[in-house]
């Protein structure tokens, strides 16, 4: 059987940024009362991580949490774990009121790296990006242009970024537009 | 003559010579000057032709008010029209041309609109257009097109690229005059975040010209002083300052645009042309100066009278004489500079008429003593000269305009005082105050524009305030920045503002009419809207005629209507107005203020939004394979999906034919994964679901589907889909491709705002998965062949779903037929779509499998008799018109939409209900076409009866069907309807049951 495939396969594109397809990135949504303590220790037991703050994000060397809405967490974990981990949660949390989806296909994610990471992100989204202002740590759903997008920094000069599969093309195409050689803002 | 002076040019390098075409004629530059000034130094001071009555025009100012001088700019793909010569940067190989006449600038036919110009009065067009009516259309418009208008619209696609920039600050100064360079500083000095912008290319605004020698702050020289200023502010890391980007607009919650031209100047640069920033900013600071107002006299507008100010940044700025001998008129103190610096230039400067009659201050003296005569109480009675000033007649100010002495002259410099700029303190609201002693509309402090505390978030400083001499200016200055700060939440420095010298000028004069008492023939050519070709005379005549409110007044002379949005014309004609009304100024009020400050270019609002980025398109996973098999692409949303897969040589109609037959008689496959699906979880999940769909889904069986209807709390059918219960507690809604994330939103915002305390969670899975529908009679063959998991009838009858694996795919297969065939949809994970549409082609050829697209899908829906949202329903459509009372739970208590449906207008026995429709000739009925009945309605039109809702040509029956709506329909079976097509024919159709199609539904239950 053929591997599966991310949307973009794995494009890059180097202007006054490089932006790249990340390939496939196992994604789990979590929704549930965040405050109980069975759904912190079930994101605690496939994640091995504590739940982020609000508007925050949580990752070690394996996978993050990400906060989305008072009632909802996006697990990244090895695409390849998802059942395995969906089968605990759904387990852990069998008495819990909650849901638990794979949404790893439903997705596409890039990276966007270099010193002008920022400011080529802050050409494509209503986001203060200025340093101290948005860093490491911290999680944003957004739209970009004209379409749903949320992002965090793995460091100082590199975003993630996760749109609908759908519409992967188009943002590839945006980052590529707004990451145009002589495009420099220097803003920040 | 104008001409290039040996001295001055603070901005110029004079050290590299630039070369550009004027109407394809060459000419020289300097780096540094702008177009403007580098036509006045090539003595080319005709630039234009007004637009109404084609009077010559030359250049009257230096900056964005600028009403003449607008050229075409570039060639082809980066032509662009109504570029203002006074804030275009002059780079090698520009090519401009003048617009607005024919055959050439020199000589042009429509000048003959000049001499009539008694009948080319205010509301002109209005009165006299009216009559024959067709006459508008096919004479009166085209002329006035042809001979009104500016710039010619661009042709060509432009070659430039453009973007937006999202920026937030704590504190945004417009303006890099003194007076935004020192209300950044003090606001920075709190440690606030400052964005400092300039719309031009150099820092220091007016006072570099106007100060530099005699006026000095903290002791220093004003250009040292801006050196410094400049300086600091560019080495403290909180502040962003900004050349060439110009405020222009300010809106509600501090949210401003600011437009940056980034390339204009450096045409064969990479990267954008210009770039809209997107600001939030909690406090803005407008230091955006004034502008000097022009004075209406007889001939104001013949090249070669400028604005008093202009003159001398043309000759301080680029070392540019705008004439040898230049006249000086003014009501004020401030022109005398001009006359100062144009005779220190080695300029003559034979006379100053000053309207006052007791003259102006200091300024006075020194033009006295540098030999220059002063006329007290004098007034221009007429500037003499057609394409150039020749010389000036001379009046008194306070008579009917009689000649006492004519001075011939190639210049005159025109000051009627200055206005402060309060465009951007006036977009969001920023109210005005009429100040009596300067003449002039300033901002109001105690009304600024208000944000959603309740606080003004705008303030003004400097000359903008009001505050008129550079002592003022820079403590004005220094106060907002300060208070900008403490708003935003700062600490600001207690420190003085630094102390200025001060200019001791004599008051002004108010001079709105010059003479006074200005005859009827020096009114008559005495301008207040340069570019609109408004008079004094066509503001009085609208007066008259009732135009007692300056925004009509403003429409009916079309005075401030041009694309300088009146900068040097409002204040003028509202006095005059005012005068005319026999009411105080401030009575009459200003017209609106509004964005943008000056014209911007589309490109910028667009921003990245062009090209392959001008909308986004959603992609399935098998997109690529579609393309290349020859889809022909129909947009769904933002979806495209194959409307149909077109062989070679083949025509779109004959693939969808061959589409719908080789799916009835062998096996198709559609790509379905864009019908949207949603995960509905929790113990209140099927009571959720019963209150959303019309019938009971809480009854449905774990493996099993049931299709239901939705409607708005109004009963309208708003989507359609099969659900399948997964679990006790979990159900998947599919809904339409459109309505995937308008049902979702549906569903939360009831679960947020109603049923907060039901136990329901719902995700949107639509794009986790490539669902491909396997459809047709030998479906079954195909998955058994793949195998991996048992799609018999029996262990899969129709309506059940089943997990397994086919192919080796892990999948979830949904016996659901959309198109009355043996039907299997299977769900895959998005990235294994295109593998698992590989392996059902290969593994389907021996049983003559072939891609479906959606028009395929429609014909045998309707085929069928199913009904598609959309085409059946259009928002006033209920189920039950549709028939669909099957699909309408009468055991619930409550359903949305259920209290509506029982409303009587939703009862009605004469809504227009679902029939099949049967053209006797076996055509095909066109869209949407109309059933007539007999009379008329109370508007003459025939009644109509019924309409079709959709109509294909069905290859299966070899005839046209089509569904529609109409009167009393399953009651009038068998009757013949008519349908005027607008094609001239009129159809006919029987009325007959809507399923076309296998009705007992064999072949999708085997």
């Amino acid at each position: 059987m053929s591997k599966p495939v991310s949307a973009l396969n794995g494009a890059q594109f180097h202007g006054i940024a490089e932006v790249r397809d990340l390939g496939l990135q196992g994604m789990i949504t979590l929704r549930g009362d965040l405050t109980k303590p069975k759904l912190k220790s079930a994101v605690k037991s496939v994640t091995g991580l504590a739940l982020p703050k609000t508007g925050g994000i949580l990752s070690d060397e394996t996978g993050s949490v990400a906060w989305m809405s008072p009632d909802e967490l996006l697990l990244l974990v090895p695409y390849a774990e998802v059942d395995a981990h969906l089968a605990t949660l759904q387990k852990d949390l069998a008495k819990e009121h909650s849901l638990a989806v794979n949404v790893s296909d439903a997705r596409a994610m890039f990276s966007l790296s270099g010193p002008k990471a920022r400011e080529v992100l802050a050409k494509l989204v209503p986001v203060d990006l200025s340093p101290g202002a948005f860093e490491p740590g911290m999680m944003r759903r957004t739209r970009m242009a004209q379409v749903a997008a949320a992002f965090w920094m793995m460091d100082e000069d590199t975003f993630h970024i996760i749109c609908f599969r759908s519409v992967a093309r188009y943002v590839f195409d945006l980052l590529t537009v707004a990451a145009q050689e002589g495009s420099e803002v220097n803003a920040f | 003559m104008s001409t290039r002076l040996s001295t001055h040019g603070r901005l110029i390098d004079r050290s590299q010579t630039i070369k550009f075409t004027f109407n394809g004629k060459w000419m020289r530059g300097h780096p540094g000057d702008t177009l403007a000034s580098a036509l006045l130094a090539n003595d080319q001071m005709l630039v234009g032709r007004s637009f109404k009555y084609h009077r010559p025009r030359g250049i009257v100012a230096s900056g964005a008010e600028e009403p003449n001088a607008l050229v075409n700019m570039g060639k082809g793909p980066t032509f662009e029209p109504n570029q203002r010569a006074t804030t275009t940067e002059l780079f090698d190989g520009l090519t401009a041309t003048s617009q607005n006449h024919w055959p050439s600038l020199e000589f042009d036919v429509g000048e003959i609109n000049a001499s009539l110009s008694r009948f080319l009065p205010a509301g002109f067009y209005y009165k006299t257009f009216m009559y024959p009516r067709a006459f508008w259309k096919h004479v009166y418009e085209p002329f006035i097109r042809q001979s009104a208008g500016l710039g010619q619209a661009p042709k060509d696609r432009d070659a430039d690229t453009y973007e937006h920039f999202y920026a937030f600050t704590d504190i945004l100064v417009i303006g890099g005059g003194v007076a935004g360079l020192q209300a950044a500083k003090a606001a920075a000095d709190s440690g606030a975040k400052v964005l400092l912008v300039e719309q031009s290319s150099a820092w220091g605004g007016r006072a570099m010209v106007d100060q530099v020698d005699s006026e000095t702050v903290n002791d220093t020289p004003v250009d040292k002083f801006v050196e410094e200023i400049t300086a600091e502010l560019a080495a403290m890391p909180n502040v962003t300052m900004r050349l060439r980007m110009m405020g222009a607009g300010v809106y509600d919650h501090g949210y401003v645009l600011a437009y940056e031209r980034l390339n204009d100047h450096q045409p064969d640069a990479d990267g954008p042309r210009h770039r809209l920033w997107r600001i939030r900013a909690k406090q803005t600071i407008t230091a955006t100066g004034a502008i000097e107002r022009p004075l209406s006299f007889a001939g104001n507008d013949v090249p070669g009278v400028m604005l008093a100010s202009a003159v001398r940044d043309y000759v301080v700025n680029f070392g540019v004489s705008p004439g040898d001998r230049t006249v000086i008129a003014t009501n004020n103190d401030d022109a005398y500079l001009t006359a100062i610096i144009l005779k220190k230039a080695g300029l003559d400067v034979p006379r100053i008429i000053d309207a006052r009659p007791e003259g102006g201050g200091a300024l006075m003296e020194e033009a006295k003593a540098l030999g220059i005569r002063v006329d007290l109480g004098r007034a221009i009675a007429k500037v003499k000269g057609s394409r150039r000033v020749t010389k000036v007649q001379i009046c008194n100010q306070a008579g009917e305009g009689g000649v006492l002495d004519e001075v011939a002259c190639d210049a005159v410099a025109m000051s009627g005082g200055w206005s402060p700029v309060v465009h951007l303190w006036s977009h969001c609201g920023g109210k005005l105050l009429w100040d009596e002693g300067h003449a002039m509309f300033r901002p109001d402090g105690d009304n600024p524009p208000r944000g959603a505390s309740g606080e003004g978030f705008v303030r003004c400083a400097g000359i903008a305030n009001g505050a008129m001499d550079l002592a003022a200016v820079i403590a004005d200055a220094h106060e907002a920045g300060k208070a900008a700060a403490k708003e935003a939440g700062f600490t600001p420095k207690r420190s003085k503002a630094p102390a200025a010298t001060s200019r001791a000028d004599a008051a002004l004069l108010p001079v709105w009419l010059m003479p006074q008492g200005a005859k009827t023939e020096l009114r008559a050519k005495s301008w207040l809207d340069f570019q609109n070709d408004v008079k004094v005379t066509d503001v009085q005549l609208a007066a008259r005629e009732g135009f007692e409110s300056v925004e009509h007044t403003k429409r009916y002379t079309t005075l401030g209507m041009a694309t300088d949005q009146g900068k040097l014309s409002n204040i003028n004609g509202l006095a005059i107005l005012s005068d005319a009304l026999g009411q105080p100024i401030p009575a009459t009020g200003t017209t609106t203020f509004r964005p943008p400050y000056t014209p911007i270019s589309m490109g910028a609002i667009a921003g990245e939004a062009r090209g392959e980025v001008f909308q986004p398109i959603r992609r399935t996973p098998m997109h690529d394979w579609h393309d290349a098999n020859g889809a022909d692409w129909e947009p769904v949303g933002h979806w495209r999906r194959p409307y149909a897969f077109v062989r070679p040589g083949e025509s779109v109609e004959a693939a969808v034919m061959r589409e719908v037959t080789n799916t009835r008689e062998s096996i198709g496959l559609l790509d379905a994964s864009t019908l949207g699906k949603l995960i509905v979880k929790g113990p209140d999940a099927g009571r959720f679901l019963d209150m959303l769909y019309t019938n009971m889904m809480s009854t449905l069986k774990p493996g099993r589907c049931r299709y239901g209807l939705m409607c708005t709390e109004n009963g309208f059918l708003t989507d359609d889909g099969v659900v399948a219960r997964i679990d006790e507690d979990t159900f998947l809604c599919h809904t339409t491709t459109g309505g995937a994330d308008r049902i979702h939103a549906h569903m939360e915002e009831w679960l947020q705002t109603e049923w907060w305390d039901w136990k329901v969670y719902v995700a949107n899975v639509t794009e986790q998965y490539a669902q491909v529908a396997v459809v047709g009679p030998k479906a079954r063959k195909l998955l058994e062949k793949l195998g991996g998991m048992d799609v018999s009838a029996d262990e899969l009858p129709f309506m059940g779903w089943a997990d397994g694996t086919i192919g080796g795919f892990a999948c979830r297969v949904y016996r659901i037929s959309f198109s009355g065939e043996l039907s299997f949809e299977i769900a895959v994970k998005a990235s294994d779509g295109q593998a698992f549409w590989d392996a059902l082609m290969e593994a389907g050829s021996e049983f003559g499998i072939q891609p479906y697209g959606t028009e395929c899908l429609h014909i045998m829906r309707a085929e069928k008799g199913f009904i598609m949202i959309g085409d059946e329903t259009d928002g006033t459509v209920i189920p039950q018109d549709l028939g669909l009372d099957w699909a309408i739970s009468k055991k619930k208590e409550d359903y949305l939409g259920k209290r509506a449906q029982e409303r009587s207008h939703m009862t009605d026995p004469n809504r227009w209900k679902l029939v099949g429709l049967e053209t006797v000739d076996g055509s095909v009925l066109p869209d949407g076409a109309y059933a007539v009945g007999p009379g008329k309605n109370a508007n003459g039109q025939r009644n109509m009866i019924g309409r079709v809702t959709s109509t294909y040509h069905s290859p299966t029956l070899g005839r046209g069907i089509a569904m529609g709506l109409v009167q009393h329909g399953p009651d009038r079976m068998g009757e013949v309807l008519e349908f005027p097509g607008t094609d001239g024919k009129t159809y006919k159709a029987k009325i007959v049951s809507p399923i076309f199609y296998d009705p007992e539904g064999e072949k999708q239950n085997v």
